[in-house]
């Protein structure tokens, strides 16, 4: 069995109130922060423990904290990012839902580590029962002395409050969601200065996704280092990763970092297969805004080496022939799902949630919809297809933050990869009017199950 | 885009200002903006959409120019401009959920509504529309209602016939309440 650290005790019934959390040793990594360590000892054992940002970027977690500026008389925040909109990634809703307090508690330690007694979690506004949940577990928390004045006798003050976004995929993005925490529209700020020395309220901020902060409780528990061993090279512990799409067992899964994609996939404690026995096609990895791969790459790379689940493995191969492990949205697509079509949605997606200030984004994003929608439907020509990867490579870099370039890499690699596909929907163009899916030919090797 | 055609006049009850004044707290000392969206959410919850008048009296409470309300709703998607149906079904629409089924799923919703995207049944109780990923991915189809967000997995045509019927139910429920 996989060692599991965040959904340890998840199938235990009231998991979700303090008083079964605590029962199953909760809160054990406030009291030992609090009473026995110092800011600076919980930030070393972060450091040491490897953790990288679980959002998607995997920034290392203690060197982000390390950055924060601590100038006398300001105050400094701690901000969670429950914000979970890149398609493919539900793994912080299942969190919040099932052990609250996993978060709750993250933040009383982190908050600590940093000197923050002001802290927010935003979340998603959509997410308003996770919302209710969390302020559910906030005054358990706060009854049972773990927020408040005077934590624990240890001098230590905590106030937490939760935020509700107003539904939209940018306020994800750490300056945008800081804008929407003012209560403005959720444009990403041009960076630097860096939250660290200036976020909310012009004040030195740490922004981190749901499970980061939630990992910090284990990392206490059990020392950054006993973290690390879990793992392999820089990909160290363990990490929730979102099933769905066309595997047999959609659903959230905690896995220690280094497992191989082709155990992820086909085995039975994870997802089981690909659904109605049908064959695998390609896989999208870490959410939308990662490279698509054909069956053949997510399994082995371009080397022939087995494909784990790690930073590193993922991204082997660079863009010619890898991937990202970006937030853990794994989404599998069967052999009878058309990668045209999905681009196109992919491609609305970004053009829908993009927030217009930049123009190669506003309008890049826009004129890639029209051109696969006009491929999927059949109405597209050959120089369409090099239209694309020229559109997408001249949004790529040239924007504030990093939506652009999370619009532009899906396009780039589903024509890398399924190039055939988009040409057969320029060439059968009443055909691909007529049915829903692509070319099946990149099916994985295995024998279709009968 | 803000609609002056529909508007509506508000009273905010005890019970919301109550509610707002808590909200206001929890931000420092003239950083009451911050609690710009709570409000909205509290706003819309009570009378299901957000009128010009509505937005005026949340900027006189918070003490911000009209404008700083304006563009606040008309960024975010959840903020309704104009009058919805009582129940508004949000389809999830995006890539992963279309692997599942989602786009049969709207299809099959704007014929047994008879409704497009984006209008209301005659009656008054209905309308829905597309809505981008809501983070459900491994429980697709789903879709949601406003405002408490109450969610519905693994969608499939018959689900949605039977989740129509019981709100219908629900609706004339209430209405025999209010009429006896
Ligand atoms: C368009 C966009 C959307 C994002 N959405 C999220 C999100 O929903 N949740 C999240 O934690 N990080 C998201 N991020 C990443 C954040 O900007 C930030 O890197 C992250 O919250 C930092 O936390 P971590 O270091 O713990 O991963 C997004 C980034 C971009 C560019
Ligand atoms: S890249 Fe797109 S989403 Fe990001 S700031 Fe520019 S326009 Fe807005």
């Amino acid at each position: 069995m996989a060692r599991k650290l965040l959904l340890t005790h998840i199938d235990i019934p009231g998991i979700n109130t303090f008083e079964v959390y605590r029962q199953k040793g909760g809160y054990r990594a406030v009291e030992k922060a609090l009473k026995t360590l110092t800011p600076d000892d919980v930030l070393e054992e972060v450091k040491k423990s490897g953790l990288r940002g679980r959002g998607g970027a995997g920034f290392p977690t203690g060197m982000k904290w390390s950055f924060l500026a601590k100038p006398e008389g300001i105050p400094r925040y701690l901000v969670c990012n429950g914000d979970e909109s890149e398609p493919g990634t539900f793994k912080d809703r299942y969190l919040m839902t099932h052990i609250p307090h996993a978060l709750i508690e993250g933040m009383i330690v982190s908050s600590y580590a940093l000197g923050a007694n002001t802290s927010y979690i935003y979340v998603r506004g959509e997410m308003m029962p996770q919302i209710r949940i969390l302020e559910k577990a906030i005054a358990e928390a706060k009854h049972a002395g773990f927020l408040g004045k005077n934590i624990l006798g240890s001098g230590f003050d905590l106030e937490l409050f939760v935020q509700p976004g107003g539904g939209a995929y940018i306020c994800g993005e750490e300056t945008a969601l800081l804008e929407s925490l003012e209560g403005k529209r959720g444009n990403p700020r041009i960076k630097p200065p860096f939250p660290a020395v200036s976020g909310l309220y012009n004040c030195p901020t740490v922004v981190n996704n749901v499970e980061s902060i939630a990992a910090v409780v284990p990392i206490i528990n059990d020392g950054g280092e006993e973290y690390a061993k879990i793992g392999v090279e820089r990909s160290t512990g363990t990490k929730l990763i979102s099933a769905g799409g066309n595997v047999k067992n959609p659903g959230v899964y905690e896995i220690e970092l280094g497992l191989s994609v082709e155990e992820f996939l086909y085995s039975d404690e994870y997802c089981g297969g690909i659904a109605n026995g049908k064959r695998l096609k390609a896989v999208v990895a870490g959410g939308s805004s990662v490279p698509i791969l054909p069956a053949n790459l997510i399994l082995k790379t371009l080397k022939g080496e087995s494909r784990l689940m790690t930073y590193e493995s993922l991204a082997d191969g660079g863009f010619q022939s890898g991937t990202m492990l970006g937030s853990g949205g794994f989404i599998a697509f069967d052999e009878d799902q058309c990668i045209v079509r999905n681009t196109w949605n992919f491609t609305r997606f970004y053009h829908h949630e993009s927030c217009g200030q930049c123009s190669p984004c506003r309008e890049g994003t826009g004129w890639m919809e029209k051109v696969l929608h006009k491929i999927e439907h059949g109405h597209g020509s050959f120089s369409d297809i090099d239209l694309l990867v020229n559109v997408a490579k001249n949004i790529e870099g040239n924007t504030i933050c990093p939506l652009g370039d999370a619009a532009a890499w899906p396009v780039a690699s589903a024509i890398r990869h399924f190039r055939d596909e988009f040409e057969w929907h320029v060439t059968n163009g009443a055909e691909a009017r007529q049915r829903n899916y692509g070319l099946a030919n990149y099916a994985d090797p295995l024998e279709p199950v009968v | 885009m803000l609609s002056v055609k529909h508007n509506e006049s508000v009273t905010f009850t005890e019970d919301m200002l109550g509610k707002f004044a808590e909200i206001v707290r929890r931000y420092p000392e003239g950083r009451q903006k911050s609690a710009l969206l709570p409000l909205l959410h509290e706003v819309q919850a009570e009378f299901g959409w957000l009128s010009v008048s509505a937005m005026d009296k949340v900027a006189e409470y918070l003490h911000l120019d009209p404008i700083e309300v304006y563009e606040v709703a008309t960024f975010y998607t959840m903020f309704f401009l104009q009058p919805k149906g009582r129940f508004n079904l949000e389809v999830c629409r995006t890539g992963p959920c279309c692997l599942v089924g989602a786009e049969r799923i709207m299809t099959h919703l704007e014929e047994k509504l008879g409704v497009k995207e984006g209008e209301v049944t005659a009656d008054g109780l209905f309308s829905w529309r597309g809505v981008e990923c809501l983070a459900a991915c491994g429980y697709g189809p789903v879709l949601q209602i406003g405002p408490e967000y109450t969610f519905y997995e693994n969608l499939t045509a018959e689900g949605v016939d039977e989740l129509i019927n019981e709100l219908r139910k629900k609706a004339e429920g209430a209405k025999l309440d209010a009429d006896s």
